[in-house]
């Protein structure tokens, strides 16, 4: 086993087409995005206690569970918290590991680590304990999380020099999709398990595990890295390096050091803030400003979803003609009007519009995500951008943690203090068009990385990298 | 960009990649939709 993992044993040989590795990169994604619909769980795990005692409260009832002991829905937030934070730190710690073990070996570790997670969260809550969940879900399955993200980016990378926005924009365009797929398979199983003394999230969570395990194998097998030297028929590589397009190499340890790396740390952390101020409130916000039904509004997020996902893979794709600093101007600066714009469609009373501006604020957010790892082989070269992204990645982690502070405690505190609930999102709708500011300015500031941090040539960037 | 490939077995394979992560996200894109169209449906009097 640890031999058919190893790097050199998953080396494309002669025949091999390039357009296998993005399945297998989403075989990856598909299954850790299912992340983004954790929150599917909260409600069915915060009436585990009523359920088994028949006494949980009618749906339409605006409180979950009287039950003692049942959990509550701020502590259950815990969970996808502590799988962002640990998806950041595990991303950053174990990048290099990525570099030099290879996407299968790293792919096989995300799969063992975030069905591994699951089926750990599900004992927890068979057996009703809270701390087992939070170390299942959201400690184990985030360095899963945070592993599998960034297994196969710098692969994809090498194998498509010609595209590397196209195709790091496919890979992480799945961790979009797989909310999509893992909300209806969890409601799906769950309706299926559910019996008159259970809810089925248990089961729900231990068959998720296995199913994910498998479809995740599928990458394992399926992935394999361009043998040295292996260039795409047809394709010149540059001899020298454009305005912002290196073709030099700076290591993951180097790149810590540079102003580029942590202006694009800035760049990363505002647009995802910016974007939860949508996406944290996405039902609340219509529903209280549109007066919509609870339905129409999950109806909503689901539209957002599909829009971030679907953000991914045209504004990745488009970078690549368009350059990553000019999409991110965009990002930016379409973004901060699209903020401001939000409070007025509430007065003119038009839904449409509301919906127009959201839906295209969220292909901006998740074509942040997506055109970040081509901006970063742009800047350092290809050498250790897995490692490199891996570090970016704290910026999510620390997003996670500041985005939904910034929009939770703001409309409380405007709520608090007298403001009427359809006007308390003004507020922080401005206060994200802000922050796209800021990113604006961090995204202008940067410019190609100084001299002294390329290492000497390509062999010493491989022998860095291992 | 076309597909490099002559080879039938590797188009089968390819093809069968692709549908082993296209089928399920293609049933999560219809199924989110569906749900989608609800908010612009008029709610029940």
């Amino acid at each position: 086993m640890a031999a058919f993992l190893d790097r050199s044993r998953s080396i494309a040989g002669p025949g091999f087409s390039r357009w296998l590795v993005p399945p297998a990169a989403l075989c990856i994604h598909l299954c850790i995005g299912q992340a983004y619909a954790f929150s599917v769980f909260n409600k069915p795990l915060a009436q585990l206690l009523c359920a088994a005692q028949h006494a949980c409260p009618p749906a339409a009832a605006k409180v979950i569970s009287t039950t003692p002991g049942d959990w509550t829905i701020a502590n259950l937030g815990w969970i996808f918290s502590l799988a962002i934070v640990f998806l950041g730190l595990s991303a950053a710690v174990f990048g290099r590991w990525v570099e030099s073990a290879g996407p299968r070996a790293a792919m096989f570790a995300s799969a063992s680590l975030f069905c591994g997670g699951l089926i750990v969260a599900s004992f927890g809550v068979n057996l009703h304990m809270l701390p087992l969940v939070f170390l299942g879900y959201g400690v184990i399955g985030g360095c899963g999380l945070g592993i599998g993200y960034i297994s196969p980016v710098s692969t994809l990378i090498k194998w498509f020099p010609d595209r590397p926005g196209l195709a790091t924009g496919t890979a992480i365009m799945g961790f979009g999709g797989g909310a999509l797929i893992g909300a209806p398979l969890a409601v799906a199983l769950m309706k299926y398990y559910s019996s008159p003394t259970s809810n089925g999230v248990a089961a729900t969570m231990l068959t998720m595990g296995l199913i994910y395990f498998v479809f995740m194998m599928v990458g394992v097998l399926l992935v394999r890295v361009p043998a040295p030297g292996w260039k795409p028929a047809g394709y010149v590589a540059p001899v020298t390096s454009a305005h912002m397009i290196t073709t030099r190499n700076v290591t993951a340890t180097e790149a810590i050091k540079t102003p580029q790396f942590w202006l694009l740390w800035g760049v990363l952390f505002l647009n995802v803030t910016a974007g939860i101020g949508i996406l944290g409130q996405a039902s609340l916000m219509v529903q209280d400003m549109f007066a919509v039904t609870a339905v129409a509004a999950a109806g909503f997020v689901g539209l957002l979803s599909l829009f971030n996902m679907g953000g991914r893979i045209f504004w990745a794709s488009m970078s690549d003609f368009m350059g990553r600093k000019k999409t991110y101007m965009i990002f930016f600066g379409l973004g901060a009007v699209l903020y401001f714009l939000i409070p007025w469609t509430k007065n003119i009373g038009s839904l449409g519009l509301f919906v127009l501006i959201c839906c295209i604020i969220l292909t901006m957010y998740g074509g942040g995500f997506a055109t970040i790892p081509a901006y970063l082989r742009d800047m350092f070269g290809t050498v250790e951008v897995g490692a490199i992204h891996g570090r970016l990645l704290t910026a999510w982690s620390c997003a996670g943690v500041a985005g939904p502070v910034l929009v939770n405690y703001i409309r409380q505190y405007q709520i608090a203090h007298g403001v009427a609930k359809a006007d308390a999102y003004s507020v922080t709708m401005i206060i994200c068009a802000g922050l796209l500011v800021v990113g604006f300015i961090c995204n202008y500031l940067v410019k190609p990385v100084g001299e002294g941090h390329y290492v000497a040539d390509l062999a010493a960037g491989a022998k860095a990298a291992t | 960009m076309a597909i490099e490939t002559k080879d039938p077995s590797l188009t089968v394979k390819l093809l069968l990649a692709w549908a082993w992560v296209g089928i399920p996200l293609a049933w999560g894109v219809w199924v989110t939709l569906n749900n989608a169209l609800k908010l612009f449906q008029a709610p029940a009097p």
